[in-house]
Order: structure tokens, then C-alpha cells, then sequence
């Protein structure tokens, strides 16, 4: 039987195949060809795209640069959002590779946060691991951690290395055996439907009772439209890295198998794809 | 953990236990009558009937109690009759004991009590010291008594046969009732027991003591429990100083008491020869005003409660020091308190009756931090259809007077059977308005005792016992009758019906007083008589399912295996829902199956999806170099030896196919010039943790060093540091040669003497010939847990057994241990515990003046060692073998040691070194004892416990990896040298269910089946046995046949492959068995491989492989070697020469999994001429294609 540990592994080293194309407004001095790039999903967008940076600057004067975002169908794409996420709540059920357009002028200030350097990435991502332990051991984990250890989960990160990653992440995870898992489960649930960012709220893993949540439970108390009736016809996809794991799977398997380095497990609901 | 059991008595005298594993008191169902104490230890459970006798519950085991009855047959030899029974007048009987002294014709030969029953008719046993005798158990001699042969020579005049007869306990898992004394005059009615002293010595015998209380206050030995006589031979009395009320036998040597007085008794002098102690020392109460009703005591506690229900603890207990050194006053109010063991400690709270377990007590911390009430609910659907037949009393007879003849009943039935009917609302039970209810019968054990009380009364004047016990006796019986008014009414109303006072549940006679006298404090002597009766009396026509929480009145703890890092379901029950879900995400595969197989699908077909086609793309993230840095310490390659600090750096990068490689560099500096020595991770095959006391090092081996038998061996400053290193390096290696998850079901484990498992992947190339891989490029991981002995086959079947006998089954994890997170496999892996001793020798040698001292030669060895003597050890120096373990005892005289030893445990020579002998003569100077001290470890692994039996050997039966065997024959030699053969054991289920006992006429000590069942065992006396008819249908065989050892050898082992049987003698040769035929399985004789061999196994294709002694490299010399036989051909079964592999310091290899045969490849003519003779000579199917587990090898 194959492995919790290989869910890991399978997650992290998830990549999305994505073909940059610099959008037609931007001044160039020739063409600009598309550029091909495996995206991890975990990561950040602004953290791995040195590389169509630097491809594109070859054809650009120096002026005419200013900061780089990007943006799918006309959807600025938040970088501070893991990419898996961005792509499975604009681009999911679309052909591959991913067509991203690269901009380098008119920062659409209202959709998207600055992103001058790593270190903003590394606090936004530092600020989301804390967060999470704050709800499932009261912080007390990543607190008790030192220094070079929340340095070895950036750099784990930032380098793509899942064993450096995981030999601190883990203990993240641990929970005390009689509570059944951790106090609350760090979630965030995205939707294109709605104006709200996401929703997050507090969650337990286990009910009052005793019995496990489950996915189920999660969804009908934030969304109950995604919990679709017999009858009627799926309305909405579940999407967690681009699966749909079924309703019954437990909230805390889930949170922890299936969480993003921030720690934080993100739920896209899209609607269904019409076919 | 195997579960166990923890016992209790409710305020009804209904025995229950609870399972460790349990969630809910069981009702013991056999209880016909009701008990007033109970005492348990791990294999039995003793137990005080209202009807004042003493019943036995031993609990049933696959392994069935049998006791050898022998008896000699004696004949002398005269012209006429040859060999005949008439004896000379001045002979022994015709039938006699072993020496002769005592008549014992065969049918005088009785079952000692009616729990026993004989298992077969008397046999003559043909063995004789270790060699079939062929001639009808026939051994001669010239004359009685004399030296024996079992030739007959012109001079036997005499000669004797042995017969054997077995007796089988059978009352098992019931209450049987332990047969009073016919001979001397019956103690009066016991009124407390107490057993325990398993742990006094390390006898393999199972002795345990027993201590019981008469009423009249007189303490009683049961003399003669062992485990082939449960029920003990004889009551002794033992005197003491006063009248004891009640008394407490922890596992070793304490004993304390409780007089009537209040003040406890210490039996001092228990020790191995005298189990029963030699005299009493007085011990004040703790409080000085109020006297002590109860103690309890465990291996290093004693903890006691005084008449007004106030616990202490005894501070400074020791086993060199029973009497401890004060008193600790404790939180809580108990009646009664249990010390179990591990010294955990139970109790009984005086408020709500529960039962209350000590939270916290550790070796360290033997007084515990809390109380934490056991609530868990008792199993309700109590079915009494059995309520009838049995001829045992039940508890209505004992109060008969009062209530009823049962005789006249037809339907033998409790009265609480029948309440309960009642209060259920059930039907009424058969004959309802029969059951006579003229008065409401009292039956608790106080009820009675109060009767007793007023018995001594009446009888014994002398003692100054205030009139109350029949004052108090009356107010109950009137308050009963009045309740029977409130017939059906629950626990609440019952307890309205009573008049406010402190308790008023309680009629518990001292609170009668207490209310009586509410200002007053309990007068001692008005205490002194209610002590005993801690036990409440109660209406019996109370319904039962509505008291919501059960009243207890006697909790034993003694056969309840559990420490303080136990996982116990005992707490938190949450009232009605007893079945609380266990919160666990991998519950079972069957729960979980659906979306966790979901979610893998998914995410293989998400890969596939987005990644498939684009594997072409550029990764957004460049691999790089990680290096991970570190100082440790080096054992220098070159002369003088000695450890060096040096810098560890271990740099990691992907590989040109995307696996990741790694090199070890280790810079050191020499003559001021900074060096560096580097070692590439693909070539490593095996890191060796070695731990000790002083030093936390590791050894690292490549096929090179293996050759120079000369590994790399570095010392980190601290053991986290080092498992660190271990289990990242560990990872890194296995990373480099594309190994993750589980080994495969061929795979070849192999056991170190410090008891680390390590496992192997075998290659097609690893059995080719003539060219194999050298097995000193094996690459080796370890596994998590201890064991000393692990077997296993190519079906995947793995067993293990541990130093402390237990056995374990493999559970298809990996890691453990050291090994954390990613190394680890998550839902398969267990603690796992395991002991085992330390031995140090204490030396002395005579002179004339003192005799023997401590004080030796100048060129003697040290007074206190190790065997060798080379190296000083003494007690107080002398530390666990490494930091995992702990001690859990103290040091000991051993007396096990091999050629005896003297009541002192002595064993004399004529000088050091040399062989020794149990008793003094007049050429021995010297002598020594062994000293042994218990260690214990506690780790984790992908190994589950199978209990309850403890195994010394075990073998399972080797197949080809196809063939499909629905029941895997595995055979196992217990401790005690039973041979068992185990049941339900498949592919699925490699624990089976149970075991099968496969009868001997002497204890074996090695077993091994072959790939046709053939199964060859090795007896403890050194002889080899086959076992004949062994197939699947008939998986244990019919009978032993008797095989002649080499000649003037001792075996030691056996392991049989497909065909070939090979043995291993005590002095370390290894024989192969020639002749050994379909037709004729058992061979014709033995042919000499090899010396300097300690072990061997052969594997489902012939393989041979051993551990070797004395194998030597370019650089040193190695002891425990694992070696491989090469050029075994089928036509060549003996193999050629020996290929060396991993060692020194391996104990236990086994290739019995290995069914991977070499591929055909080059030199066709050879190979097919190979292929073709294979065929007729293999009997187990086997294929060419390797089966793997999953994802075992490759990236």
C-alpha cells in the first residue's frame, strides 16, 4: 500500500507547466518569445520567476521596466497566493501549459500587494506558518523552534528542498495523541464567485463529540452550496493541489497531508465546468 | 503491549476485570458464588469465595500446564531368566524413583487434585543423554547404583528403563477450587491473600508465593507454586508477633502486614532459597494516633492507609532495606490501595467507591502525581443462561441459613441473576414466583465478616473487641427489610430512603458508627473492629443496571502490565456512548480505504495530467549542493589509535537521472596540514550505530573497509546529535541508491549483538554463479526496535524475538527508532520494549588464613569484572550498555550460570582462568559469581507483539515466491522449551491466532522447517530430532524420530533450506546431512563443513549462510561475521569456500526470504545444464522473476 509519506511527496513536487507570454502593451526592442517554465505549485509566483525576469529584460530597455506581475485572462494574479491555488481558481479544466501574461508597467495597485524582494515573500510566508501554528498548537510549536529553524523552513522552501523542508515541518504536525489532532484547522477556502479574498474561520478537527471532521463537515458549515444534493447536479468542484478528495476524508489527514508550506490547507471552489 | 487484565470486586462480590485493550469492566461469568478479594499476577488470579475457600482462575494458555511424572524400571540378570524382575534381596524396588530409594510402582501415580487430568497412558522414553537407545529405553549397568550406557556390555548385570506419563491441568479460566488439607487441622476461614514473589529469583520454575490471613489473625504460606503446580502442595502457617488483618506480597522480596493493632509487619530474609522470609520487624503506623488498616506493597513501594482513610507512602524501600525510612502522607481518601506492577498503584476511594489509578508513578518517581478515576462502564448484557449447572456452591448456601435451598431450585440461579431479570424488565426467568424472597439476603462480605466478628466474639474472649459487631448487625438487617419496601427503586432513592448522615449511600458499619457519633472521632477500638469490613452492605433486590457507576470493594493490579507510558481507553469514557471512536486517521485500511485511495489516484493522475508532457520544461527551482556541517570525533585509521576531533560535512546533489548522491567528507588535521578523507554515499554499505556508556559512535562501512574489517568510526558529542547524523546519512545512502519504503518481502535481515536490525535487497546476481556479488557489497538499513533472533520467508511472513523472549511480528513499516519524519514509515509503527541482563563476576581466592577474600593476587584479575576478567566492573560503575537502557532491578546473584554454582551462587576452579564447577574441592582456589542486573529499553519499530507466550527459537516455513501457501507453517520453541506450532498465519494475517502445542518428552532448544515440511529440531540435551509426517493438512506432524548427533557433539541449531539440512554443534562445527532423500527425509549421516560457526541459515534455494567466528582482514580480526557459502549448486549442495561479508559483532542473519534465483544470463551451456538438473530436485515452486513489495527498489 502505498504511503502517507508519498501524498508528501507528490504534493510538493507538484509543478504546473506554465508558458509566459509578455503582454502586447509592453515596449520591446524585438519580439519577446514565450518562455516555458514548470512551476512548483507550493511556491510563490514572484519567488520562482527570476528566470522569465531575466528572459524577458533581454528584450526591454531598462526604463521601461517597473515592477513585474502577472496576470491569466485578464485577472491580475496574486503572488502571495501559492500558485497551485492560483491556478486551480482561474485555470483549472483549461488546456495546458498555463498561459500567464507578463506585465511590467501599470501595477494594478488595488488587486495586488508589492513585491520588491524575497524578504517580503519571506515574511508573508513566515507571518502564514505562525498563523497556522497559532491555531493548531497555540503557536507554542514554531515559538519553541529557533531562529536557523524557521531559516530552514524558508530555505527548504525557497530552494525546493523537500527533505530539509520536512525534517522541521514535521514537527509542525505533531499533535498530542489523546486530542486527536490539532486545536483548530488552519484552512482557507477561495472563491471566484465572491468578493471575499477567501474564507477562514475557526474550525475544529474533532466535533464536540468526539467523531473526526471531515471535509464534508467543513464545507457544509462555510459552504454549504458545495456539498451538492443527490438529485441536483454538481455545481461546484472542491479543488485541494488539483484533486477533489472525497467528502468523508477527514479534516486532519487533510490538514495534514495536504497543507501548503504556510502550513495552511487551501480549498478552491470553483463552479463545475458546464461541458 | 499484549493487554492484560486489572481485577476488582464490587460491594456484591461480583469479580471483574478489565482489559488493558478494553474499554469495560467484564463480569468474570464463571463467578458463580461471590468473592470477597481477589489476588492477581500475570498468569493466574487467586481468589477468597464467600464460601471461605480458595479458588484458583489460571488463565488459559495455548501452552497447556504439563507435569512429567517418571518412574524407573529395574531388572537384574541371572542365567536363567537373562534380564528379568527378580531382584537380589538386597536391590532396589522393581519400580523406583531415579535413585532408587523409593517404591513408586506405576499405578501408584495419582492426580493431585481433580483440576488435573492424565494426557496419555505410560510410555518408555527411548532418549538417553541426548541419544536414541533403540533398544526398548534399555540403559545397563554392572551393578545398581552405578554408572549407565546404553550399550550392553558382558559385565551389565543390571539394567533400567525410564517411563514418563503427563499430566495436564485443565481447569483453566475457571474457578477452581484449590483442595483443602486433608492431614493437618484446616486454618480457620481466610479472610485476605496475597500473592505474588515472582520476581524473587530468575527461576525458570515460575515460583510464586502465596500469603494468606485467617480471621483469627494467623498468617498462612502456600508452600510449592510453581508454574507445573499452579495450585501449590501445602499450607504452612507462619507465626508473627500479632493478629494480622490483612497482608500485601509484592513481585520480589517485600512482604508487610497489618496487625489488628494498627501497626505493620516487615517479613525480612525473603530471599531465593527461602521464599518464606525468617522473622517479622515491627513498623509503627504512620499517623500515630490513628492505626493502619491496609498496605500494599510492589517491588520498591509500599504504600498504606490508616483507619481513617488517609494514604501514605513509604519512603526508602529497597530490597536491601524493606523496612524503608518514613512516612509520606498522600492526597485522597481510599479504603483500600494495590500495588501492580511496575509498581503502579490502585486504589479505592473512600468517597465514591471508584476505582482510582496513580497517574505518573515511574521508576524515578515511584510516589505518581495524581488520581484519575478508571470510569469506564461494565458490559450489560450479562447472559445467565450458564447460571445453573455447576456443582460449585453458590454464594446463596453460604448465607443459607437466611435465604433459601438452592438444592430445590431447578434453576440454580444467583439472586442477582434473578434481580436482574426483574429490573430489566425482561420476561420473567423461568419459575419467577419461585424464587423465594422470605427475608432479603445479605450477601457481601461484610454481611459476613460482621457475622465472624460476632463469632469471635462469642469464641474468643480474650480479646478486647468492644460489643459492637452484633449491634451493628442489626440496624442492617433492619434497614434491608425496610428497602425492601422500595423494591426496584433505584440507587437514588435508595440513598433518599437513608437518613442524611455523612455518606448515607454507605452502610458501611463504621460510617453507622461515625454517624452514631458524628462529633466524636472514630474510636481506635471501635475502629479496630469495622476495619475489616471496608465493604458496604447492600440490598441485593437493588436493580442492577441503575447504579450508574459500579461501587468497588477490591481492586488487584498484580497481572496488570502497564507504566506510566501506557495508552490507556480507561478515562475518558463519555457516559452512555461507550464506544468512543478512537481518533485515529489510519484506523483501519477498510475505514479509510476509499478516499485515501482516492486521493492517491488523484494525485497520480493530477502528475500525469500536468506533468507528463512537459517534463521537456525547464524547472523553475535549479537543484543545488546542501551541505550539512557538524564536529565529531575520529578514530584514526593509523597508530597510536585515539580519537581525534574533526570536522563532518556531508554535501548533497542530484545525480545526472534526478537521484540524489551524496559525499561524506571528513578533514582532520595531521602534522599541522589540514587533511580530508571522503567517503562517496553510494558506496557506503552500512552504518552501524555503537552506542556505549562513554561514547556515542557510529561505524561506517564501504565493501573496502568491510574487507579490512576496518570501518570509519565517528563519535558525536551528544546521542540526539548522533541519531541525527545516523538517520540523515541513513536517508542520504538510501536516497543514492534509489531505496525507499518498506523491504521487500525477499529481503535479508540480519541482528547485531547490541540487538539493531538491519535489512538487506537482494539481487538476481546476489545467488548467480559462478560470479556472484560479493556479499561485502550488501548494502544494509537499519530498522527500528530489538530483537535477537528474527526468521522469516518469502511470502513476507517476518517474526522476531526478543532478549526478553517475546515475540514480534512484523508489520510491514520501516524506520522507527532514530529514525523520524521522512525515514519513518507513519501508520505501522509500534513501541517496543525489551529487557535484558548485565552480568559482572566477582572473583576470590583462598589462602590459608582467611580462607576466601576479596583480596587476589597482584596478577590476578580485578575482584569485581566482566568474564573475561581483563576489564574491572563493579557494581557501582557498571552502567546500562547504553543510554536507552535503564535499569529495572537490582543487582543479583545469578544461579543460572552453565556448570552450576553452590547455594551462594559460587563456581570454584583452580584458577583464573579456567573452567568452573558449582562445587568446592580440595584443588580449587579460586572462585567466582555472576552478578546479573536487569536492563530495560523502550524504542519503536514496525514490530507488534504477539503474546502471551515467550519464544526462544522460531521457523517459518521458506517458499518459492510464487507459490501459494494458504497456511504458513511456523514452528517456535517457548522459553520453557515446548515446541508450538503456530496457527492462521497467511500472507495477510503473518500474526496467525493461536498455537498449537506439539508434545515432547524433553525441552527443545531449535527448530527449523524445510521447503517440504520437513521440520528437524534440536533437543536442549544436544540430540537432533525429525518430525515425522508433516504436510499442510497435517501442519503438526504425527510423531518425533530420534537422529543421532555427530559423534561426541552437543547440537546446537538447526536450519533446513530446500533440501539441505545443515546443524551447528556447540562447539561451533557445521554439519551438513548427507543422504537426505524424498523417501528418506531423516538422511543417513553427518559431514563436516566447517568450524568457527555460530550460526546458520539456509535459505528456499539451498543458500548457506552463517555467522562465523574468526574472521580475519587486512586490518584486524572480526567475531560474528556474516558469511555466504559459495558454489552451492543444486548438484553441489555443499557449496566450495566461504565469502565474506558484513561483521564483526552480528549474531543473527536469515536469507530464508530469498527465493530470487540468479538470472539466466552468460555461459548458456552451464546455466541450462544447471536449469536442467534443478528441475527434478526442487520441490517449491520457484520462479525466476523476482516479487517486490511496492515501490522497494528503484526511484
Amino acid at each position: 500500500m502505498a504511503d502517507d509519506k508519498d501524498v508528501l511527496r507528490d504534493v510538493w513536487f507538484g509543478r504546473i507547466p506554465t508558458c509566459f507570454t509578455l503582454h502586447q502593451d509592453e515596449i520591446t526592442e524585438r519580439e519577446a518569445e514565450p518562455f516555458y517554465l514548470l512551476l512548483p505549485r507550493v511556491s510563490y509566483l514572484t519567488l520562482v520567476t527570476d528566470k522569465v525576469k531575466k528572459h524577458f529584460l533581454k528584450v526591454m530597455k531598462p526604463e521601461d521596466v517597473e515592477e513585474m506581475w502577472f496576470e491569466y485572462e485578464g485577472t491580475p494574479l496574486k503572488w502571495h497566493y501559492p500558485i497551485g491555488v492560483l491556478f486551480d481558481l482561474h485555470a483549472s479544466n483549461t488546456a495546458l501549459p498555463w498561459s500567464v501574461t507578463v506585465h511590467f508597467k501599470n501595477f494594478p495597485e488595488r488587486d495586488l500587494l508589492h513585491c520588491p524582494s524575497n524578504s517580503v515573500i519571506e515574511a508573508h510566508f513566515m507571518s502564514s506558518i505562525k498563523e497556522a501554528d497559532a491555531l493548531k498548537h497555540k503557536g507554542q510549536v514554531i515559538n519553541d523552534m529557533q531562529k536557523k529553524d524557521h531559516k530552514q523552513l524558508w530555505m527548504g522552501l525557497q530552494n525546493d528542498k523537500f527533505d530539509q523542508f520536512w525534517a522541521m515541518n514535521r514537527k509542525l504536525m505533531e499533535y498530542p495523541m489523546e486530542e486527536g489532532g490539532f486545536r483548530y484547522i488552519p484552512f482557507r477556502i477561495y472563491q471566484t464567485t465572491s468578493d471575499r479574498p477567501f474564507i477562514q474561520k475557526l474550525f475544529r478537527s474533532v466535533s464536540s463529540e468526539g467523531q473526526p471532521h471531515t471535509l464534508g463537515d467543513l464545507l457544509k458549515e462555510m459552504f454549504p452550496a458545495a456539498i451538492c444534493q443527490d438529485d441536483e447536479p454538481k455545481r461546484y468542484q472542491v479543488l485541494i493541489h488539483g484533486i477533489e478528495p472525497m467528502l468523508e476524508t477527514p479534516i486532519q489527514w487533510l490538514s495534514e497531508h495536504l497543507s501548503h508550506p504556510d502550513n495552511f490547507l487551501h480549498v478552491s471552489i470553483i463552479p463545475s465546468p458546464s461541458d | 503491549m499484549p493487554s492484560s487484565l486489572l481485577w476488582a470486586v464490587d460491594v456484591y462480590g461480583r469479580v471483574y476485570s478489565l482489559s488493558t485493550a478494553g474499554q469495560q469492566w467484564e463480569q468474570c461469568r464463571d463467578a458463580h458464588l461471590e468473592f470477597k478479594r481477589v489476588t492477581a499476577v500475570q498468569q493466574c488470579c487467586w481468589g477468597i469465595a464467600c464460601d471461605h475457600n480458595i479458588y484458583l482462575n489460571v488463565h488459559a494458555s495455548d501452552l497447556r500446564i504439563r507435569f512429567q511424572e517418571e518412574t524407573y524400571e529395574n531388572q537384574r540378570w541371572n542365567p536363567v531368566d537373562g534380564f528379568s524382575d527378580r531382584l537380589l534381596p538386597s536391590d532396589r524396588w522393581q519400580w523406583s524413583d531415579i535413585t532408587g530409594l523409593k517404591h513408586q510402582p506405576l499405578d501408584s501415580f495419582r492426580l493431585p487434585s481433580e483440576n488435573w487430568e492424565w494426557e496419555a497412558d505410560w510410555h518408555v522414553d527411548e532418549n538417553f543423554g541426548g541419544e536414541p537407545t533403540e533398544k526398548g529405553g534399555w540403559t545397563y549397568a554392572i551393578d545398581f547404583p552405578a554408572t549407565y550406557t546404553k550399550d550392553k556390555k558382558w559385565n551389565s548385570c543390571v539394567r533400567r528403563r525410564r517411563w514418563i506419563r503427563y499430566r495436564r491441568y485443565k481447569s483453566c479460566d475457571t474457578w477452581a477450587k484449590i483442595p483443602s488439607e486433608q492431614t493437618c487441622s484446616l486454618p480457620d476461614p481466610f479472610n485476605d491473600i496475597s500473592c505474588g514473589g515472582w520476581d524473587i529469583t530468575e527461576e525458570p520454575r515460575g515460583r510464586l508465593s502465596l500469603w494468606a490471613v485467617s480471621l483469627q489473625g494467623k498468617v498462612w504460606f502456600r508452600d510449592g507454586i510453581h508454574h507445573l503446580n499452579p495450585e501449590g502442595s501445602a499450607w504452612e502457617e507462619v507465626s508473627t508477633p500479632g493478629e494480622v488483618v490483612q497482608i500485601s506480597c509484592g513481585p520480589a522480596d517485600l512482604v508487610w502486614a497489618v496487625l489488628w493493632e494498627g501497626q505493620l509487619l516487615v517479613r525480612e530474609g525473603i530471599g531465593r532459597d527461602n521464599p518464606k522470609g525468617n522473622s517479622w520487624l515491627v513498623v509503627e503506623s504512620p499517623s500515630p494516633e490513628v492505626g493502619a488498616i491496609h498496605v500494599a506493597v510492589g517491588s520498591n513501594v509500599v504504600w498504606a492507609v490508616t483507619k481513617d482513610h488517609k494514604i501514605w507512602f513509604r519512603r526508602g524501600v529497597n530490597s536491601h532495606n524493606p523496612r524503608g525510612s518514613g512516612w509520606i502522607g498522600m492526597v485522597g481518601e481510599m479504603v483500600m490501595i494495590n500495588v501492580g506492577l511496575n509498581d503502579q498503584v490502585w486504589a479505592i476511594s473512600r468517597e465514591d467507591r471508584a476505582v482510582y489509578f496513580r497517574q505518573g508513578v515511574t521508576a524515578s518517581e515511584l510516589s505518581g502525581k495524581a488520581w484519575k478515576a478508571v470510569s469506564v462502564p461494565r458490559d450489560s448484557d450479562r447472559s445467565h443462561s450458564s447460571a445453573s449447572t455447576s456443582s460449585l456452591h453458590s454464594a446463596g448456601c453460604f448465607f443459607g441459613g437466611e435465604v433459601r435451598l438452592q438444592s430445590q431450585n431447578s434453576v440454580l440461579s444467583d439472586v442477582d441473576s434473578d434481580t436482574e431479570r426483574v429490573s430489566a424488565g425482561a420476561p420473567p426467568a423461568p419459575e419467577p414466583a419461585d424464587v423465594p424472597k422470605p427475608r432479603i439476603p445479605k450477601v457481601t462480605s461484610d454481611s459476613f465478616i460482621s457475622e465472624l466478628v460476632s463469632d469471635r466474639e462469642g469464641q474468643i474472649g480474650r480479646r478486647e473487641v468492644p460489643p459492637v459487631a452484633p449491634g451493628s448487625s442489626i440496624p442492617e438487617e433492619e434497614q434491608t427489610e425496610g428497602e425492601a419496601e422500595d423494591k426496584g427503586e433505584q440507587v437514588a432513592g435508595l440513598s433518599s430512603s437513608r437518613s442524611g448522615g455523612l455518606d448515607p449511600q454507605w452502610s458501611n458499619v463504621d460510617l453507622q458508627e461515625e454517624q452514631a457519633q458524628p462529633a466524636a472521632p472514630p474510636a481506635a477500638d471501635a475502629a479496630d473492629t469495622c476495619s475489616l469490613s471496608s465493604v458496604a452492605t447492600y440490598n441485593l433486590e437493588e436493580p442492577y443496571g441503575a447504579d450508574e457507576h459500579p461501587l468497588w470493594a477490591w481492586v488487584s493490579g498484580g497481572g496488570c502490565a502497564i507504566d506510566s507510558h501506557s495508552q490507556l481507553n480507561w478515562f475518558n469514557s463519555t457516559g452512555l456512548n461507550s464506544s468512543v471512536p478512537s481518533m485515529s486517521l489510519s484506523i483501519t485500511p477498510a475505514q479509510t480505504a476509499a478516499w485515501r485511495r482516492q486521493i492517491f489516484e488523484q494525485l497520480n493522475e493530477r502528475s500525469k495530467r500536468e506533468m507528463e508532457n512537459f517534463k521537456h520544461y525547464e524547472q523553475a527551482v535549479e537543484q543545488s549542493v546542501w551541505v550539512k556541517k557538524g564536529t565529531m570525533q575520529w578514530w584514526r585509521d593509523w597508530k597510536p589509535h585515539k580519537w581525534v576531533d574533526v570536522q563532518f560535512a556531508l554535501e548533497q546533489f542530484s545525480g545526472p537521472e534526478g537521484n540524489k548522491d551524496g559525499i561524506l567528507f571528513i578533514y582532520y588535521t595531521f602534522n599541522d596540514e589540514k587533511k580530508y578523507l571522503h567517503v562517496f554515499l553510494n558506496e557506503v554499505t552500512i552504518l552501524v550505530p555503537v552506542l556505549n556508556d562513554f561514547k556515542h559512535t557510529f561505524a561506517i562501512y564501504t565493501a573496502e573497509r568491510t574487507k579490512q574489517r576496518w570501518p570509519i568510526r565517528l563519535a558525536a558529542a551528544t546521542e540526539l546529535e548522533m541519531h541525527d547524523w545516523l538517520a540523515l546519512l541513513s536517508v542520504s545512502c538510501c536516497d543514492s541508491r534509489g531505496i525507499q519504503g518498506p523491504p521487500s518481502k525477499q529481503a535479508i535481515w540480519s541482528i547485531t549483538c547490541k540487538g539493531d536490525i538491519f535489512v538487506s535487497e537482494p539481487t538476481p546476481s546476489l545467488e548467480a554463479s559462478p560470479y556472484p556479488t560479493p556479499c561485502d557489497q550488501m548494502f544494509w538499513r537499519q530498522v527500528g526496535g530489538h530483537l535477537r533472533i528474527i526468521e522469516c520467508n518469502s511470502l513476507g511472513v517476518v517474526w522476531g524475538i526478543g532478549y526478553d523472549h517475546t515475540a514480534w511480528v512484523y508489520t510491514g513499516g520501516y524506520g522507527g527508532g532514530f529514525f523520524q519524519g521522512l525515514a519513518s514509515s507513519t501508520d505501522n509503527i509500534y513501541t517496543q520494549t525489551d529487557v535484558k541482563s548485565v552480568y559482572i563476576y566477582e572473583n576470590q581466592r583462598w589462602n590459608p588464613v582467611t580462607g576466601y577474600t576479596n583480596r587476589g593476587l597482584p596478577t590476578d584479575r580485578y575482584m569485581w569484572s566482566d568474564a573475561s576478567g581483563l576489564q574491572e566492573c563493579t557494581k557501582a560503575n557498571t552502567k546500562p550498555p547504553s543510554p536507552n537502557w535503564t535499569w529495572v532491578s537490582d543487582w543479583a546473584i545469578d544461579y543460572g550460570v552453565p556448570g552450576g554454582t553452590d547455594r551462594e551462587g559460587w563456581q570454584y576452579a583452580a584458577d583464573f582462568p579456567a573452567s568452573y564447577h558449582g562445587h568446592k574441592t580440595l584443588k580449587d582456589f579460586v572462585r567466582r559469581r555472576r552478578w546479573a542486573r536487569k536492563c530495560k529499553l523502550t524504542t519503536t519499530g514496525p514490530w507488534q507483539e504477539v503474546p502471551p507466550i515467550s519464544l526462544s527459537d522460531i521457523t517459518i516455513l521458506p517458499c518459492g515466491p510464487k507459490s501459494t501457501v494458504e497456511q504458513v507453517p511456523l514452528w517456535a520453541i517457548s522459553n520453557k522449551g515446548d515446541v508450538l506450532c503456530r496457527l492462521g498465519v497467511t500472507s495477510l494475517t503473518p500474526a496467525g491466532s493461536s498455537w498449537l502445542h506439539v508434545g515432547t518428552d524433553q525441552p527443545f532448544k531449535s527448530i527449523s522447517i524445510g521447503g517440504v515440511h520437513q521440520v528437524w529440531a534440536i533437543a536442549r540435551d544436544g540430540s537432533a530430532f525429525y518430525r515425522g509426517s508433516v504436510s499442510a493438512q497435517n501442519p503438526a506432524g504425527d510423531c518425533w524420530y530420534h537422529i543421532p548427533s555427530p559423534a561426541r557433539q552437543k547440537l546446537k541449531q538447526v536450519s533446513v533450506g530446500r533440501t539441505s539440512v545443515y546443524v551447528v554443534d556447540e562447539n561451533g562445527n557445521l554439519w551438513y546431512r548427507q543422504g537426505v532423500t524424498p523417501s528418506y527425509p531423516q538422511g543417513s549421516s553427518w559431514e563436516h563443513i566447517s568450524n568457527n560457526v555460530r550460526k546458520v541459515s539456509v535459505g528456499p534455494l539451498d543458500q548457506v549462510w552463517i555467522i562465523a567466528d574468526k574472521v580475519q582482514g587486512s586490518h584486524s580480526l572480526s567475531c560474528g561475521t556474516v558469511c555466504r557459502r559459495l558454489g552451492v549448486q543444486p548438484v553441489e549442495p555443499k557449496g566450495q569456500s566461504w565469502d565474506y561479508g558484513i561483521g564483526g559483532g552480528w549474531d543473527h542473519v536469515t536469507v530464508r526470504a530469498n527465493a530470487m534465483e540468479a538470472p539466466r544470463i552468460s555461459m548458456p551451456s552451464l546455466t541450462d545444464n544447471a536449469n536442467n538438473r534443478t528441475a527434478p530436485r526442487s520441490p517449491a515452486p520457484v520462479r525466476n522473476q523476482p516479487e517486490m513489495n511496492g515501490n522497494a527498489l528503484g526511484s
